[in-house]
């Protein structure tokens, strides 16, 4: 854990007065300070990337399948960096932390943040570990905007992006989920309009539809198909509201694994976060120009089968950096598990990062 | 060169035309670029920096092991990635005869780039006639695909190319035709087993 002294001036014009951030690392630092790789998580992941602590050996790293000694991301190569963004609920600053201005937790009080604030926090994180410059950046999904943000916030201090199942801005139809979403927690009669922490109760409902609605939405059409197909938990139908269908008992696991363990005010500000996101805006819309102070190299990954975030999204990015003329390789993998292709271990996807990484100088 | 250089050379020989006809530094995009042999060579050569254009999973993976950028998109779905005269030269490298949508790939070159150079195997060469006079499928060392296993959707001989070109209205600005790697100038479209061009719009 890192606390900081120093406020954080946040893109919405709010301040943060002091903030921690929790973060992993593994490997380590060279001599030259050369090999230093940011990687960035995305919606409900944190800073614990790879492995597992003695004391709770099964809770392993989300990216575990990449990250880690003899992997494509060789952790005996790279030093390698997992941060806990702000805002989240697992050890950095956010809403159910306590704000030192009331001494009660922060809950809806609690600012809304932006990808470009939690880059400034990373750079932050960095300064603080002695890393001028990162080797690499890396991310996928919420991850990957802020891999494509380092390269706009800060041009040279990142060689290498590498941003997978990505979209430079969400289309009406992403935001149009993620209001669903926060309308799902903002409605349950729990939500105390976010300060529900005092009153000893947690919007259960809200999150559990929330997150059974973003599982559709990170799946694809097929995957569901081969993994569920039409398979009724009972063997007949009920003709009741019960659950016939395992795609329905797959869900309801889900969301109900997940409103154990997640803060519902961090969700909303997540969501938020990926809606705002969109650095062609202050450029009339044109990525072009918007990514022409990028410096680093990139390789970008899409999956053929995310609906969320489709390869066009990828090819956008693409386009504008080719415009750009900067260093660029595009990879359009057809594996069938949809968004959450990225966290998957895809022989194809794997064997090109492993290359990639295996050519990045130090 | 390194003797690696030379084998590819002479398993290639038309990546030395292509390096040859392009000044040092030109940005160039290889279509169907394989696992990144001629980009690298042609950085190597003419310090090009370039990028490729690949469908196959292991092709794009080995580019990337390589070091080459590589851009993993369907060329016969168009080159809409690409913004016109993006780049010096759009390179089709042995590469055409296995090209569906011909003519649409062929004026998508000359919209991206400044200048294309397309090389192709001749199937006007003397022994793919002689072949075909025999009754037979032609298989050769430019030619090594059995009729029922070729990639090869469009054939076609020298001739047949530059009449293309015309209709198209492509100016023809070089030619050199090979055969073992050396240039033929008698009877190229009969003598000649490999053709290089290098073209413009007119």
């Amino acid at each position: 854990m890192a606390h900081f002294d120093q406020p954080l001036r946040l893109r919405s014009g709010a301040e943060l007065p002091a903030f921690d951030i929790a973060y992993e690392t593994y490997g380590t630092l060279n001599a030259a300070r050369s090999n230093a790789v940011l990687v960035c998580h995305a919606l409900n992941a944190s800073h614990h990337v790879a492995g597992f602590y003695e004391s709770d050996p099964g809770n392993v790293g989300w990216w575990d399948n990449l990250v880690g000694p003899g992997k494509p991301l060789d952790t005996r190569r790279f030093f390698v960096v997992g941060s806990n963004y702000i805002g989240s609920c697992f050890g950095s600053t956010g809403p159910a932390s306590i704000n030192p201005a009331s001494g009660r937790p922060w809950g809806a009080d609690f600012p809304v943040v932006t990808i470009e604030d939690w880059v400034e926090a990373q750079a932050r994180l960095a300064d603080r570990l002695g890393i001028e410059r990162f080797a690499a950046v890396i991310g996928g999904s919420l991850g990957a905007m802020q891999a494509l943000q380092w390269t706009l916030s800060y041009p040279e201090r990142i060689r290498h992006s590498i941003v997978v199942a990505a979209a430079a801005r969400l289309t009406p139809q992403n935001i149009a989920f993620n209001e669903v979403a926060r309308q799902a927690i903002m409605t349950d009669p729990d939500f105390h309009g976010g300060h529900y922490y005092d009153k000893g109760v947690v919007p259960t409902r809200g999150l559990r539809l929330a997150r059974m609605l973003g599982h559709i939405t990170y799946l694809s059409g097929e995957a569901m198909a081969q993994k569920f197909g039409r398979l009724l938990r009972r063997g007949t139908p009920g003709f009741d509201f019960d659950i016939d269908f395992e795609i329905e008992s797959y869900l309801r696991y889900q969301g109900d694994k997940f409103s154990t363990y997640f803060d519902a005010n961090t969700y909303l500000r997540i969501t938020k976060a990926l809606d705002y996101y969109d650095p062609a805006a202050d450029y009339g819309g044109d990525l072009t120009a918007a990514l022409a102070r990028a410096k680093a190299a990139f390789l970008v990954v899409s999956f053929n089968s995310d609906w969320r975030f489709p390869p066009p999204r990828s090819r956008e990015i693409v386009r504008a950096l080719l415009d750009n003329r900067r260093i660029v390789s595009y990879l359009e993998i057809a594996a069938p598990g949809g968004h959450d292709a990225f966290l998957l271990e895809d022989p194809r996807y794997h064997a090109a990062l492993r290359a990639y990484f295996a050519n990045l100088e130090l | 060169m390194t003797p690696s250089g030379q084998a590819l050379l002479a398993a290639r020989p038309d990546f030395a035309a292509i390096a040859q006809w392009l000044e040092r530094g030109a940005r160039v995009l290889d279509l169907g670029c394989g696992d990144g042999a001629l980009l690298r060579y042609l950085w190597q050569a003419r310090a090009a920096p370039g990028y490729g254009v690949e469908i196959d999973d292991d092709s794009v993976i080995a580019c990337v092991s390589n070091d080459v950028n590589v851009l993993q998109v369907d060329l016969e779905s168009g080159l809409s990635l690409f913004s016109d005269h993006s780049f010096d030269c759009v390179i089709l490298s042995q590469t055409l005869q296995a090209v569906r949508h011909t003519e649409g790939v062929l004026r998508e070159m000359l919209r991206v780039g400044r200048e294309a150079i397309v090389s192709f195997p001749n199937f006007g060469h003397w022994s793919a006639r002689l072949q075909v006079a025999l009754g037979r499928m032609p298989v050769s060392e430019a030619l090594p695909y059995e009729w029922y296993e070729t990639p090869n959707v469009h054939h076609c001989t020298v001739a047949d190319f530059e009449d293309l070109c015309r209709s198209l209205r492509f100016r023809i600005r070089e030619r050199l035709v090979l055969h073992h790697g050396k240039p033929v100038r008698l009877l190229p479209n009969l003598l000649g087993s490999l053709a290089v061009y290098r073209c413009t719009t007119q």
